[in-house]
């Protein structure tokens, strides 16, 4: 059990990464109108309410730790919004279903929104920006549009993985029983 | 149901304990920067030499998403540029005329300072900021390199930003185009002084504005340029910020403000140079 349990962290630490490179690098070169999309959310909110709620914590809070050393000017600033999104859709694990792809684009684009208005409301009304509606159509809607489109392709992968992991954790544990 | 119940109070402990680890943070990253330091060191082994490598397929995928820009888009662009190196030609022999003007005038008055003549050391740019709402990135030198905060960084001959972290192996550049950027900068054909600020409406546009130049009769206009003030604390003098492209006096009729077109292509940025003098060097004192 517990080697089943180290294996589901080690994986779950490789997505993390790897979205956290990819959303860094090659899509810093793959912008639309200087706008690219939000790969730890996708999944950060899909670990949330594909798992549980504590799952979802976790993942948010290291990709948003990530996010404060490399460019936060304060530490633990995106590692708390992070969180408090993964603790939200973690929220929703009971109506969730692998077979229903409407329900977790819908919380991905929830969170994304969430995330655009709580950026907006902290990092930019505070420094009296005021013309939300720019920023809201140049900005959070544009960005929640790719990470959507982002999500068709990138949320079917965690799905995979996730079953895969779980297929196996049922199998060795039916087999103590 | 007992069990769920017991898993969920027990998350919303890991929330609470979680949410007061990072509020705690805060508190201490703002109070020193101690608590980055092991965090930059991991960071450093696990994410940084990944990027560079990545970074690479990324231009290269960058290259083929550019070239999907059509004919009669390059065409038009064709045009564009040809009218561009005409004009350019014909300013280039005028500043060259002004050039030798220039020369004979200083050594008459013996006046040699050139500030461009600082020293720089190269490094890569190879991760963007991972959100939107920011233009900062990360280069492939860091303190092990000896890179420190607040130094400059410029790409070609124009102001990219200025480093803001460092780790042993990376660095953070703020880019001036950043919308909490702030740089002061002056006219260099009359010396007046405005502040440079980054503005992430304009980011798209290619363009930054600048503010607070003082309403004299000193004439500033367009295509004149703009560089970094004597007066900053952070920026050395000297340094081209870019062109005015638009200047216009403020209803308030005291000051000027307008826009800038900046020399350095911020989305195209490769490689970069970081100057290893800082302002508190040459000015003898620590910056705070």
């Amino acid at each position: 059990m517990k080697m089943k349990r180290a294996k589901r962290i080690v994986v779950t630490v490789v997505i993390l990464i790897v979205c956290y490179l990819l959303q860094c690098t090659i899509f810093g070169h793959l912008t639309l109108a200087s706008i690219k999309p939000n790969l730890m959310l996708i999944v950060t909110a899909s670990f949330g309410f594909m798992r549980d709620s504590r799952e979802g914590m976790f993942v948010g809070f290291f990709s948003g730790l990530l996010m404060d050393i490399q460019f936060g000017n304060i530490l633990g600033f995106y590692a708390l919004i992070y969180l408090l999104i993964g603790f939200i859709n973690g929220l929703f694990q009971h109506v969730y279903y692998d077979e229903d792809i409407k329900l977790p684009l819908a919380l991905i684009a929830a969170s994304e929104f969430l995330y655009g208005l709580i950026i907006y409301f902290l990092m930019f009304m505070l420094r009296s920006e005021f013309h939300f509606t720019y920023y809201l159509s140049h900005n959070i809607i544009p960005e929640l549009i790719y990470t959507i489109v982002a999500a068709l392709g990138i949320y079917p992968l965690i799905l995979y993985l996730n079953h895969k992991l779980e297929a196996e954790e049922k199998r060795s544990a039916s087999k103590f029983v | 149901m007992k069990k769920k119940n017991q898993t969920s109070s027990s998350n919303k402990y890991w929330l609470a304990g979680l949410s007061l680890f990072c509020i705690l943070l805060m508190v201490l990253s703002l109070v020193s920067d101690k608590p980055e330091g092991p965090l930059k060191g991991i960071a450093g082994i696990t994410v940084i030499p990944m990027q560079k490598g990545i970074n690479q397929v990324g231009i290269w995928l960058g290259d083929i998403s550019d070239n999907f820009d059509t004919l009669q888009d390059m065409k038009k662009e064709n045009d564009r540029l040809q009218k561009k190196v005409d004009e350019l030609i014909t300013e280039n022999n005028n500043l060259q005329e002004e050039k030798y003007e220039l020369e004979r005038l200083q050594e008459l008055y013996k006046l040699d300072q050139n500030y461009a003549d600082y020293k720089k050391t190269g490094a890569h740019v190879i991760g963007k900021d991972s959100g939107n709402w920011f233009s900062n990135f990360t280069i492939d030198k860091g303190s092990n390199d000896g890179i420190k905060v607040d130094m400059n960084v410029m790409a070609g001959s124009g102001l990219v930003g200025i480093v803001t972290k460092t780790g042993p192996t990376w660095s953070t550049v703020r880019s001036i185009i950043d919308d909490s950027s702030n740089v002061s900068g002056m006219a260099l054909s009359t010396s007046d002084k405005c502040m440079v600020r980054g503005d992430l409406m304009l980011i798209n546009d290619g363009r930054i504005r600048f503010e607070q130049m003082e309403n004299n009769e000193n004439k500033v206009q367009v295509g004149d340029q703009i560089v970094t003030s004597h007066i900053s604390d952070k920026y050395l003098q000297g340094i081209l910020i870019g062109y005015i492209s638009e200047i216009t006096v403020d209803s308030n009729n005291l000051t000027r403000s307008g826009y800038i077109t900046p020399v350095v292509d911020f989305k195209n940025l490769q490689e970069v140079l970081v100057i290893t003098t800082t302002k508190a060097d040459l000015t003898g004192k620590e910056v705070k």
